[in-house]
C-alpha cells in the first residue's frame, strides 16, 4: 500500500502540486486536502500517514511569514496534529510550511518539562532575509541530522530553489543552539557547490540564516521543516544546467526517504 | 470605545530601513543620516491590559525579533531626540487593507473577541544633519511625499497620526438624472468633460439620439454605462476607426485591415480562439490547449507605481481566468524614465523614475509570487519619453484540457459574482485610461487606483478550475475597467440580464447605484450559472474561502436592466449599447521614412573594448538580474529554461521554457517577446516588422517550431488625434501585418494604450516613443530539446547564421557614442523564415550546443552574452564579413543569431544550411577571452560590465 500524504492547502498555499507531484514521484498516493474540510470534519488527520505543509503565502504573509497559519493550526488542531507527531508520522513542512511550523511550536518541538504541552512561543524564528528582498535563486545543501527520517542516510547533497522573504533562521539570544547539536536537529544547511561550509556567505547561505540553517527537525527526528523547495528538483530538465550537461534529481531522494519510513510504519 | 495604539519596531536589524536609507539618498536626501521604520496598528475594542500584552505577544510581534508598546488614544506625544523626527502614514479610508482585516479575524479566532476595528500604517524615526528648526519640518514632508506616502493612498503627518476608520455611513440609493435630449453642441461636449468620459460629439449625439428615440433622460448609471462602454480601453474606437490618409488611401478598421486579417489568411489549425476571448488559445499538445494575454496598466501605474502593477497582474491573470484556464506563467516588459534625473527635471505631478520603477517592481513581485504564478520572461527599457508615462505591460500564459471553456449564457442562468467585495476602488479606470494626463490627475483620478489581493485571486482560481471540471457555469469573464458595467453587459450583450444592486457585497456603505455599477474593484469574475448548480458552486467557494454573490438574472429581453432595491437605475438596449458607437473618422500622416545608406562616415578611432563595455554595461542591455531574482521563477516545478541561465546564471536567456504541470508527455511552451522603441521613433513599419521577427527569433533559438508560433500585439502610442502620431500607429500596424504573413505567425489577441501623454503645467506635451510589444508563445513537443545560449564547451565552432546587414540606425551604439544617428532602422530579409526552419532543423537533431539572438548592441554584445554565460572565450574571426569592424561588432540587424556546433556536426550543420546564410565567425577557446581582431576583453570584466551589482 502506498502512504497516503495529506498536503494541507491552507488561503494561500501555491505549491500543493509541485509537492503533490515530488510526492507521487516519490511512491506516496498525496491527496490536497482543504484546510476548511479538516475544520468541517469533512476530513480527518488520522486517515492518513504523512502531513505535507508546502510552500506559498497563506494569509499573504500579513502580520510575518507562517504566522497566521500557525494560529490555525494551535486553535483547530492542535490535538490532531500532535497526535500525528506523537504517532512517529513523517512530517515536513516546506518554506511557509516551514515558517508555519516553527511559529506555531511544532518546530523546534520542545515539550514544557514534565509535560505533553508544547512550548508555542519558540525562541527560534524566520526572519527577513539579511538582503532586505525575497529572492529566487538555486542553493545547495547539504543533508546532516541522521535522526531526521527525512535526512537520514542521503548520500547525495540537493541542489534546488529557494522563494522566500522571510527565511532568516535565527534564535532569541539567551537560546542554547547547543541543544540542536546535541539533539541531531540540524537537518540542512547551505553549502557551497563544491560542498564547503557556506559560512554565512551570501548567496551560498542566501538569507543570513545563524550556522547557514536550511532545515530542523523535532528531537523525535519525524518532523522536517526546511526553507528551500526539494519538490522543485525532482526532474532533470529543473536544474539550472541541464543543458550543459547536469542530470540529476537530487530533491527526490528526500521524499524517498519520507516515503520509505511512512511505509514501514 | 477605546482605540489603542500599538508601535511594532525590530529590536537589532530591520532590512527595511537599510532600503529606505539608500532610496532617500539616490532622491537626493543626503543629509538623512538614519531611517528607522517601524509598524503601527491602531485598534478598537473594548480590552484589558493582559488582553493588549497577549495581542501585541501572539498577534502582532515576532517576539523572537520585535518588541511592541502600545497606548490608549489620545495619548501624550512621544518624545524625541534632538535632529530627529517622527513621519506617520497611514492608508486612506477606503483603501484595501488586507491586513487590518486579518487582525480582525485572526483576534477573533484567538479569542480576543472585543476586538472591533483595526487599521495599520507604518512610522519612520528620522534622523536628519544640519536642519535648522525652521526646515526640519520642511524636509520631512518632502521626503514622506517623494518616498514614504503617495497622497493618492496615504496619509501621513510630520509627528504622531490619528486612526482612520471609514464613517459609517447611511446607504445611498440617490439617482441622478442628467438631461442631454435638449443639450447644444458645446453643453454635450461640456458634460462629456465633466463626467471625464472622453467621448467625443458624435458619439454625444448617437446618445443624444437615444434618448430623444427612447423619448427620455439617462441616469447618470446608465451615461456611465455608455461611456465605459465606448471607451478607447473598452471599445478600441481609434482601431475601428475610418482613417483617411495623407497619401489618399482609407482604412477601414486598423485592427480588420491589419491584424484580424493577418490571422484569417494565416488559418492555422492550431489556433483554437484569436481575438474574441478574454486570452487567445493555442493548442499545446492535441489534448490541452495554452492561453496567452498581455495588458497594460499604464495609467494607474503613474500615479500609484505599486498597486498600478499589482492590479495589472491581477488584471491579466483574470483574463486567462476568463476562458477557464489555470494560470502557468507572467510576462512582465516595463518602461521607464531614466533612473537617474533630478527633481527638476521633472514635469510637475510626475513621479522620480526611481520611484516608479521601484513600486512597480514590488507590485509585480507582490503579485505574481503571492498568487504562485512564475514571472519567467520580460524586458525593461529606460527612455526619457517613459517619465511621465511609464508602460506596464503584464501577461499570462494558462492552461486548460482542450474544449472545456464554455461561452454562452442561456435565458435563467444566475448572474453570479465571484471573489472580492466592491467598493469605491478604480471608479472610471476604462475613460481615465483613454485621458491625457495632467497635473491634477492623481488628484482627481486617485479614485482610479486599485490595490490588489493575490490570495483572494487564488481562491478564484482554485474554485474557477474545479467549477469548470464540473461543468457548473455557462460563460465566466472577468471584472475588469468598467466593473460590472463592462463585465455583465459583455457578457449579456446576446442575451440581456436583470441586476439587483442591493444584493452586491460592499466594502462599506455608502455607494451611491452607479459607483456600485461601475467600482474596479479587483478580484471579481462573473459567471452565468443554472440555478440548479448555484449551491454545488457555493460549497466550492465555502472550501476555498471565496465569496459567491447572486446578483441577478439572464433574461433574454435584450435590454440591460440594473436595479437598486427594486428601482430601475439602468435600462438600456443591448443594440444601441454595443453597437450605437458611430465609427470615429481619423485623419493621418505618415511621414517618410528616413532614407537608406545615408550612411555617416566612420570614425575610425573607436575604442571598441570600451564601447563594448559601455554597451554592456548601458541600462537597456545591462543585467536584470536584480529584478528577476525578487520574482519567483520556479513556483509550479515547470520552468525549464530560466530567465538566467549559464555556469554562474548569470546571462540572459533569449526565451523561457515552461513544461505545465498535466502537459502530455514532454511537451511545452516558450516565451518571449520582442520590443525596440529607438527603432518605433525612426521608422515605425520597421519597427513592427524589426520586433516581430525579434518575438520569433527569441522563440526559436530556445528550439520553439518556427511553424507553431503565436504572437500577440500590444500597442502603446500618443494621442491618436494627432495625425502624425496616428501615421505612425497605422504603419506599425501595416508591419505587424506583413511580419506576421512572412513568417506565418497569427495574432492571437491584442491590445491597444492609447494617449500615452502627459501635459506639462508648462503647457508642453510629453508623449512616448511609439511603443510595440510584440508578445510570443510557441510549442514544444519536446521540452528536452531545448537549447541555451551559454557557450558550452572550448573547440567548439561558431557560426552566425542568417542574413547579416547591420546598420546604426536606432541602434545602442549610436546611443552610447551619439554617432550615426540619421541611418535607416534595419530591415528584415525575406529569407528570414527559411533561416528559423533550418535552425529548427539542426536543433531537432542535436547540432546545436548553445546559440543566441542578435539584438541590441550586435554581434559584440550578443557574443560577450554568450561567453559570460559559459565562462568561455571566443576567438572571433571578422575578416569574413565583408563590412567595417564598428559596423560589424555593434551594428544591428534583424533576422541573425550566433550559434556553436561542436566538431563532430559541423558537416551535417553545413549541410542544413547549404543554399542560407551562414558564416563561420570563430572558435569557442578555454582562455575566457573574447577576441576580435587586435582587442581582447577577458570575460570576466564583460561579466563585471553586465552585472552592475557585482
Amino acid at each position: 500500500m502506498k502512504p497516503k500524504a495529506l498536503i494541507l492547502q491552507a488561503h494561500g498555499t501555491n505549491r500543493d502540486y509541485d509537492a503533490a507531484e515530488a510526492l507521487t514521484l516519490a511512491g506516496a498516493d498525496p491527496e490536497g486536502v482543504p484546510l476548511n474540510h479538516l475544520r468541517s470534519g469533512k476530513k480527518h488527520f488520522g486517515d492518513y500517514q504523512m502531513l505535507v505543509l508546502p510552500g506559498g503565502f497563506s494569509y499573504a504573509d500579513a502580520l510575518g511569514a507562517g504566522k497566521l497559519l500557525a494560529i490555525d493550526l494551535n486553535t483547530y488542531f492542535v490535538n490532531e496534529i500532535d497526535q500525528f507527531v506523537s504517532a512517529g508520522k513523517p512530517v515536513i513542512g516546506i518554506c511557509n510550511g516551514f515558517q508555519a511550523l516553527v511559529k506555531s511550536g511544532i518546530l523546534p518541538g520542545e515539550r514544557l518539562e514534565n509535560s505533553k504541552q508544547r512550548v508555542v512561543h519558540s525562541a527560534v524564528t524566520l526572519t527577513f532575509n539579511s538582503q532586505g528582498h525575497f529572492e529566487c535563486r538555486w542553493v545547495t545543501i547539504m543533508p546532516v541530522s541522521q535522526k531526521c527520517i527525512w535526512t537520514k542516510n542521503l548520500s547525495e547533497n540537493i541542489t534546488c530553489p529557494i522563494a522566500h522573504g522571510e527565511g532568516n533562521f535565527q534564535t532569541a539570544e539567551l537560546f542554547p543552539l547547543s541543544s540542536f547539536f546535541k539533539q541531531d536537529q540540524i537537518a540542512l544547511t547551505y553549502i557551497h557547490t563544491d560542498g564547503s561550509p557556506a559560512d554565512g556567505e551570501y548567496p551560498a547561505n542566501p538569507n543570513g540564516s545563524v550556522f547557514d540553517i536550511a532545515g530542523i527537525c523535532n528531537p523525535q527526528g519525524n518532523v522536517l521543516g526546511l526553507m528551500p523547495h526539494p519538490e522543485n528538483h525532482i526532474h532533470p530538465f529543473q536544474h539550472p544546467n541541464w543543458t550543459r550537461g547536469a542530470n540529476h534529481h537530487s530533491g527526490l531522494a528526500l521524499f524517498q526517504n519520507g516515503v520509505k519510513y511512512a511505509s514501514n510504519l | 470605545m477605546s482605540i489603542y495604539r500599538f508601535v511594532v519596531h525590530f529590536t537589532n536589524f530591520d532590512p527595511r530601513s537599510a532600503r529606505y536609507l539608500s532610496d532617500a539618498h539616490a532622491l537626493g536626501f543626503h543629509n538623512l543620516q538614519r531611517i528607522k521604520c517601524q509598524d503601527l496598528y491602531f485598534i478598537e475594542g473594548q480590552l484589558s491590559q493582559k488582553e493588549l500584552q497577549q495581542l501585541a505577544l501572539k498577534l502582532l510581534t515576532d517576539p523572537v525579533t520585535q518588541s511592541a508598546s502600545w497606548a490608549e488614544l489620545p495619548a501624550p506625544p512621544s518624545a524625541l531626540e534632538p535632529g530627529t523626527a517622527i513621519v506617520e502614514v497611514s492608508l486612506r479610508p477606503g483603501v484595501t487593507d488586507p491586513v487590518a482585516h486579518e487582525i480582525i479575524r485572526a483576534a477573533h479566532e484567538l479569542g480576543f473577541g472585543g476586538v472591533r476595528r483595526a487599521a495599520t500604517g507604518q512610522r519612520f524615526l528620522l534622523t536628519l544633519d544640519n536642519e535648522s528648526a525652521s526646515t526640519f519640518i520642511d524636509s520631512a514632508n518632502k521626503l514622506a511625499a517623494q518616498l514614504l506616502a503617495n497622497p493618492v493612498i496615504h496619509c501621513w503627518v510630520v509627528g504622531e497620526i490619528a486612526p482612520s476608520f471609514l464613517q459609517e455611513m447611511e446607504s445611498s440609493g440617490a439617482v441622478e438624472i442628467i438631461s442631454i435630449c435638449n443639450l447644444t453642441d458645446e453643453e454635450l461636449l461640456a458634460l462629456s468633460k465633466d463626467r471625464r468620459a472622453a467621448l467625443d460629439l458624435a458619439e454625444m449625439k448617437a446618445i443624444q439620439s437615444y434618448c430623444v428615440k427612447e423619448n427620455r433622460e439617462l441616469t447618470d448609471a446608465e451615461f456611465e454605462t455608455i461611456a465605459q462602454t465606448w471607451s478607447e480601453h473598452c471599445g478600441h474606437k481609434t482601431f475601428k476607426a475610418k482613417i483617411e490618409l495623407n497619401d489618399g488611401r482609407e482604412i477601414n478598421s486598423i485592427l480588420k485591415t491589419y491584424l484580424k486579417s493577418a490571422t484569417d489568411e494565416i488559418n492555422a489549425p492550431w489556433v483554437l480562439s484569436a481575438f474574441v476571448d478574454n486570452a487567445g488559445i493555442i493548442d499545446l499538445d492535441g489534448e490541452n490547449e495554452v492561453s496567452f494575454k498581455v495588458e497594460t496598466h499604464n495609467h494607474p501605474s503613474a500615479i500609484e507605481p505599486f498597486g498600478g502593477a499589482n492590479t495589472g497582474v491581477g488584471g491579466v491573470i483574470r483574463d486567462v481566468l476568463g476562458v477557464s484556464h489555470k494560470p502557468i506563467a507572467n510576462t512582465d516588459i516595463l518602461c521607464f524614465g531614466p533612473q537617474n534625473v533630478t527633481f527638476d527635471q521633472l514635469p510637475q505631478g510626475v513621479l522620480h523614475p526611481r520611484r516608479v520603477m521601484s513600486g512597480v517592481v514590488a507590485g509585480v513581485q507582490d503579485y505574481g509570487n503571492k498568487i504562485g504564478i512564475p514571472t519567467v520572461n520580460g524586458a525593461i527599457l529606460f527612455d526619457e519619453g517613459y517619465t511621465a508615462n511609464p508602460l506596464v505591460f503584464c501577461g499570462c500564459v494558462g492552461i486548460a484540457p482542450k474544449g472545456l471553456h464554455v461561452r454562452s449564457p442561456q435565458k435563467g442562468d444566475r448572474v453570479i459574482v465571484l471573489g472580492g467585495q466592491t467598493g469605491r476602488d478604480g471608479l472610471r479606470g476604462a475613460t481615465f485610461s483613454s485621458m491625457t494626463m495632467d497635473a491634477q490627475t492623481g488628484e482627481v483620478a486617485g479614485a482610479s487606483v486599485q490595490i490588489g489581493d493575490p490570495i483572494t485571486e487564488k481562491g478564484l482560481i482554485d474554485v474557477i478550475v474545479r467549477a469548470r471540471d464540473l461543468k457548473l457555469y455557462h460563460a465566466i469573464t472577468d471584472c475588469g475597467a468598467g466593473g460590472f458595467s463592462s463585465a455583465i453587459g459583455e457578457m449579456s450583450s446576446a442575451i440581456g440580464a436583470d441586476i439587483e444592486l442591493q444584493n452586491v457585497h460592499l466594502k462599506y456603505a455608502g455607494l451611491a447605484p452607479w459607483e456600485i455599477w461601475l467600482s474596479e474593484a479587483q478580484e471579481r469574475m462573473v459567471l452565468a450559472v443554472a440555478p440548479e448548480h448555484v449551491a454545488a458552486l457555493q460549497e466550492l467557494c465555502d472550501t476555498y474561502d471565496t465569496q459567491l454573490t447572486d446578483v441577478g438574472e439572464f433574461t433574454g429581453t435584450h435590454r440591460l436592466v440594473v436595479r437598486y432595491a427594486g428601482k430601475v437605475v439602468v435600462d438600456l438596449e443591448n443594440d444601441f449599447l454595443h453597437d450605437g458607437i458611430p465609427q470615429r473618422q481619423l485623419k493621418a500622416v505618415i511621414r517618410d521614412r528616413v532614407i537608406d545608406n545615408q550612411e555617416d562616415p566612420l570614425i575610425s578611432n573607436y575604442q571598441l573594448p570600451n564601447i563594448l563595455l559601455q554597451l554592456l554595461s548601458h541600462p537597456n542591455i545591462a543585467s536584470k538580474a536584480s529584478v528577476i531574482r525578487i520574482y519567483d521563477h520556479e513556483v509550479q516545478g515547470g520552468t525549464v529554461i530560466k530567465p538566467l541561465t549559464g555556469v554562474e546564471a548569470d546571462a540572459p536567456s533569449d526565451a523561457s521554457v515552461i513544461h505545465p504541470l498535466g502537459a502530455k508527455g514532454l511537451a511545452g511552451v516558450a516565451i518571449a517577446n520582442g520590443v525596440n522603441p529607438e527603432y518605433g521613433k525612426r521608422d515605425a513599419y520597421r519597427m513592427a516588422f524589426a520586433v516581430v521577427d525579434e518575438a520569433v527569433r527569441n522563440l526559436v533559438a530556445v528550439g520553439a517550431d518556427p511553424e507553431r508560433i503565436a504572437i500577440l500585439d500590444n500597442f502603446c502610442w500618443g494621442d491618436p488625434l494627432c495625425p502624425e502620431t496616428l501615421g505612425s500607429l497605422v504603419e506599425a500596424a501595416r508591419g505587424c501585418h506583413d511580419a506576421a504573413l512572412l513568417y506565418r505567425t497569427p495574432f492571437i489577441s491584442g491590445k491597444d494604450s492609447l494617449n500615452n501623454e502627459y501635459m506639462g503645467a508648462d503647457g508642453q506635451r510629453h508623449a512616448i516613443p511609439p511603443t510595440l510589444l510584440i508578445s510570443s508563445i510557441g510549442v514544444m513537443q519536446d521540452i528536452t530539446e531545448a537549447v541555451t545560449m551559454d557557450l558550452k564547451e572550448a573547440g567548439n565552432e561558431l557560426y552566425l547564421v542568417g542574413k547579416f546587414a547591420p546598420t546604426f540606425g536606432g541602434s545602442h551604439f549610436s546611443l552610447v557614442t551619439s554617432q550615426h544617428k540619421n541611418e535607416s532602422v534595419p530591415d528584415v530579409n525575406r529569407i528570414t523564415p527559411q533561416v528559423y526552419k533550418a535552425l529548427h532543423q539542426a536543433i531537432k537533431a542535436k547540432l546545436i550546443r548553445s546559440s543566441h539572438d542578435l539584438s541590441e548592441g550586435g554581434l559584440a554584445v550578443a557574443a560577450a552574452e554568450m561567453c559570460i554565460g559559459g565562462r568561455l572565450g571566443i576567438d572571433l574571426t571578422l575578416d569574413r564579413v565583408p563590412l567595417q569592424t564598428p559596423l560589424s561588432l555593434f551594428g544591428e540587424t534583424t533576422g541573425c543569431l550566433l550559434v556553436e556546433i561542436a566538431p563532430a556536426n559541423i558537416a551535417a550543420f553545413e549541410l542544413i544550411f547549404k543554399d542560407l546564410p551562414l558564416i563561420k565567425i570563430g572558435q569557442v577557446t578555454s582562455d575566457s577571452i573574447l577576441k576580435f581582431g587586435d582587442d581582447a576583453i577577458l570575460v570576466g570584466s564583460l561579466a563585471n560590465a553586465f552585472n552592475p551589482s557585482s
